[in-house]
C-alpha cells in the first residue's frame, strides 16, 4: 500500500453566526493514495463544500475559522502553512472546480487570455510556449480545435465547454489532488457523463487523487472507489463503493440509499427520510441523526457514538454497530 | 422548406445595435470640435487672448449694428476678442475636467476595489471616509483652498478631485461586491492568485465598463464645477481664459453688452450637453444596469 496522497485528520470548522457557533465540519478524516477517489455525499448543509474549502484553507472568513486537525498533502500539514506558502500549493498542488460553469470563468478576457494566468504563474512560461500548452492542455479536455477556442470568450462557449475550460486550468499544474465540488450538477444528462468519462481519463493520466462531491449516488457509483457519508459536519460512515452500497451498516447512508427510486419498481411515493435536516447550531449532545433515525436507542441521543469498523477500511459511527 | 425555417428577426437584430441606440455623432462632433479647437488655439484664434485694445471695449458680435468681421462675438471691457478667449477658453475647461475626473476615478476605483475586496474593518473605515466626503459640498471646499492657498488651475483640479473620488469609490465598491459573489474569483482564489493579482487582473477590468461611462459623464459635471469657481473668483484667476471668470466678468454688463457672458455660456452649455449624450448613449451600450448613474 503507497503512502497517501491526501491525508485529512480529524478536521474541524467553526462557522460563529448569531445564532450561536457552528460545527460545520466535526473531526472528518480520510485519506486519499494516488489515482484514487473519494466519493463526499450528503444532503444540502452537511458540510460537504466546507470540507473541501478547509482542505484549501478558502472558508469564508471572518465567520468561518478552521481549529482543528490536519490535512496532510504528501506528508506536509496545510493547516501549520503561512498564507503565501498556501498561495503556491493552490492550484499548483491542489486543484478544485466549482459547480457553476457559467460564472466560473472572467467574461472579459478570452480563454487564451486566462488560460496564460496559472501556466504563467506555475511554470514561468511566456509567450508562444505559454499558448502551445493552453491549446495542449484544451486537447487534453477534448475540446475540439483548441487553437481557434483560445481566441474565444466565454459566452461563446456552452457550459459544457466552459466546464471543460475549467478542468483544463485545473490539470494544468498538474495537482495532486483535485477537489470537484459538484462539477457536473448544472450539465445536462449527457454532457455530465462525458464530463465524468473526461475527469477519470485525467485522472488515470495525471494520477491524481480526487475528492468529489455530489447528492447523485448515481455519479458515485460510477466514479468513485471509496465514499464518506456526511451527516451534520460528521462522516458517519466511509468504506469502499462496493461495500457501501451493497451492506450500508449506518441508518442514515441505509435512508439515503432507500430513497433513490429505482427503475422498474412501482412506487406509490417515493421514500423519503422522515423529519427535518438538523439544526446545526442547536445539535444533540449525541448522535445528530437520532432525532429521525428508526433505529435510534436511549443512549443516541446522549452519547455520540466512536466510529467502529464493520469491515475492510468500511468504519461507521453508530451505536447499533458497537459491540456491546 | 428552409426558408419556414429561417428566423426573421435575425438579421434584423444584426443590423441596428444591440440596444437600440444610435450612436451620438453630434455630441461626438461637438466634442472632438472643442477640444481640437483647444489644441490649436494659438494657431486657430483670430486674435491674443491677453491683448487689450481699450479703443475698441464692448464692440458687439458681426451680425449687430456696430459690429465688424475683426471680432466676430464681440468684445469685452478691455477690448479683448470673445471668440480668441472662447477658443483659449476650452483648453482650460476641457482640461480641468478631464484631468479632474481622471485624478478622481483612479483614487475612487483604487479605493472601491480595495473596500470591497477586503471588505470587514477596511471596508468599513474606507466607507465612514466615502460618506464624508460625499456630504462635503464642492463648492466650499474649493472656496476655502481658494483662500487659503490661492486659486490656481492646479488647486481647482484637486479641490474637486478631492471630492469627486468618492462616488467612484462607492459605484466601484458596490459592484466589486457583486463580483466577489461569481464562482471566477472563487477559482483564481483556487488556482493560487493573491490579492494584488485578483483586483488588477479580474476585478479592474470587470470594472472598466462602469468606469467609462462614470467617467464620461461626470466631465461634464467637473466644466459645469470648474466654471462655477471661476465664476465665484475661487477657481483659475484673470487674465487667463476661463469660460466661468469670462461669464463673471461680463456680468454688470449683461443688460448693455450681453455678448460677453452669453458666448462663454453657450459654448459650457454645448460641451457639457455633448458629454452628457455621449455619457448616456455609453451607459446604455455598455451597461445598462447603472441607470441610476
Amino acid at each position: 500500500m503507497s503512502a497517501a496522497v491526501i491525508d485529512v485528520r480529524n478536521l474541524q470548522t467553526h462557522i460563529v453566526t448569531r445564532w450561536g457557533t457552528i460545527k460545520a465540519v466535526d473531526g472528518v478524516s480520510f485519506a486519499l493514495r494516488e489515482a484514487e477517489t473519494l466519493g463526499l455525499v450528503g444532503e444540502s448543509g452537511s458540510g460537504k463544500s466546507m470540507t473541501c474549502l478547509s482542505i484549501v484553507r478558502l472558508v469564508p472568513r471572518p465567520a468561518a475559522r478552521i481549529v482543528g486537525g490536519q490535512v496532510r498533502l504528501d506528508g506536509d500539514d496545510l493547516l501549520a502553512k503561512t498564507d503565501t506558502e498556501m498561495q503556491q500549493i493552490r492550484g499548483r498542488r491542489v486543484a478544485m472546480i466549482l459547480q457553476d460553469p457559467m460564472s466560473s470563468l472572467n467574461p472579459v478576457f478570452s480563454i487564451g487570455m486566462q488560460m496564460r494566468e496559472p501556466l504563467a504563474m506555475y511554470h514561468g512560461l511566456r509567450g508562444g510556449a505559454v499558448r502551445a500548452r493552453a491549446a495542449e492542455l484544451l486537447a487534453s479536455v477534448r475540446i475540439p480545435s483548441p487553437e481557434a477556442r483560445l481566441r474565444a470568450f466565454p459566452h461563446q462557449l456552452s457550459g459544457g465547454m466552459r466546464q471543460r475550460v475549467v478542468g483544463a486550468m485545473a490539470i494544468a499544474g498538474p495537482p495532486r489532488v483535485l477537489i470537484a465540488d459538484e462539477p457536473t450538477t448544472s450539465l445536462d444528462l449527457t454532457i455530465q457523463a462525458q464530463y465524468l468519462g473526461l475527469l477519470k481519463e485525467l485522472q488515470v493520466r495525471h494520477r491524481f487523487a480526487m475528492v468529489f462531491v455530489t447528492h447523485n449516488l448515481g455519479i458515485v457509483a460510477r466514479t468513485c472507489d471509496r465514499v464518506a457519508v456526511m451527516y451534520a459536519g460528521r462522516v458517519v460512515e466511509i468504506g469502499p463503493v462496493r461495500r457501501l452500497f451493497t451492506a450500508p451498516s449506518h441508518p442514515y447512508t441505509q435512508a439515503l440509499l432507500a430513497s433513490i427510486p429505482r427503475f422498474g419498481v412501482r412506487q406509490a411515493r417515493l421514500t423519503a427520510i422522515a423529519g427535518q435536516p438538523p439544526d446545526l447550531a442547536t445539535l444533540p449532545a449525541g448522535c445528530a441523526f437520532a432525532p429521525r433515525c428508526p433505529h435510534a436507542l436511549d443512549r443516541c441521543v446522549t452519547e455520540a457514538p466512536p466510529e467502529t469498523a464493520v469491515g475492510p477500511a468500511h468504519t461507521t459511527r453508530c451505536w447499533l454497530n458497537v459491540p456491546a | 422548406m428552409s426558408r419556414v425555417l429561417t428566423l426573421p428577426d435575425a438579421e434584423v437584430q444584426q443590423q441596428s445595435s444591440p440596444r437600440g441606440r444610435r450612436a451620438p455623432v453630434v455630441s461626438l462632433a461637438i466634442i472632438s470640435v472643442f477640444v481640437l479647437v483647444g489644441i490649436f488655439a494659438p494657431l486657430l484664434s483670430p486674435a491674443d487672448p491677453y491683448e487689450q485694445t481699450l479703443r475698441l471695449r464692448f464692440r458687439p458680435p458681426v451680425w449687430e449694428e456696430r459690429g465688424s468681421w475683426a471680432h466676430p462675438l464681440g468684445t469685452d471691457r478691455l477690448g479683448r476678442d470673445v471668440l480668441t478667449r472662447i477658443m483659449w477658453g476650452s483648453r482650460i475647461s476641457l482640461a480641468a475636467g478631464v484631468l479632474t475626473v481622471l485624478l478622481a476615478s483612479a483614487v475612487g476605483a483604487a479605493i472601491g476595489l480595495v473596500a470591497g475586496y477586503y471588505g470587514g474593518r477596511i471596508d468599513a473605515g474606507l466607507m465612514r471616509v466615502t460618506d464624508a466626503t460625499l456630504s462635503f459640498p464642492v463648492i466650499l471646499l474649493a472656496l476655502i483652498l481658494a483662500v487659503t492657498v490661492g486659486p490656481s488651475f492646479t488647486n481647482v483640479v484637486i479641490a474637486i478631485a478631492v471630492i469627486l473620488w468618492a462616488r467612484y469609490a462607492r459605484v466601484i465598491r458596490s459592484q466589486v461586491l457583486t463580483l466577489m459573489e461569481l464562482d471566477f474569483i472563487a477559482q483564481a482564489r483556487l488556482a493560487g492568485a493573491g490579492g494584488w493579482r485578483i483586483i488588477t487582473r479580474h476585478l479592474l477590468p470587470n470594472t472598466l465598463n462602469t468606469l467609462v461611462v462614470l467617467v464620461t459623464l461626470q466631465v461634464g459635471y467637473v466644466i459645469i464645477v470648474e466654471a462655477s469657481l471661476s465664476f465665484l473668483g475661487a477657481g483659475i484667476p484673470p487674465p487667463t481664459p476661463a469660460w466661468g471668470s469670462m461669464i463673471a466678468e461680463g456680468r454688470d454688463v449683461v443688460t448693455s453688452a450681453w455678448w460677453v457672458s452669453m458666448f462663454p455660456g453657450l459654448a459650457i452649455l454645448l460641451v457639457v450637453l455633448a458629454f452628457n449624450l455621449l455619457g448616456d448613449w455609453l451607459r446604455d451600450t455598455l451597461d445598462p444596469k447603472l441607470r441610476q448613474l
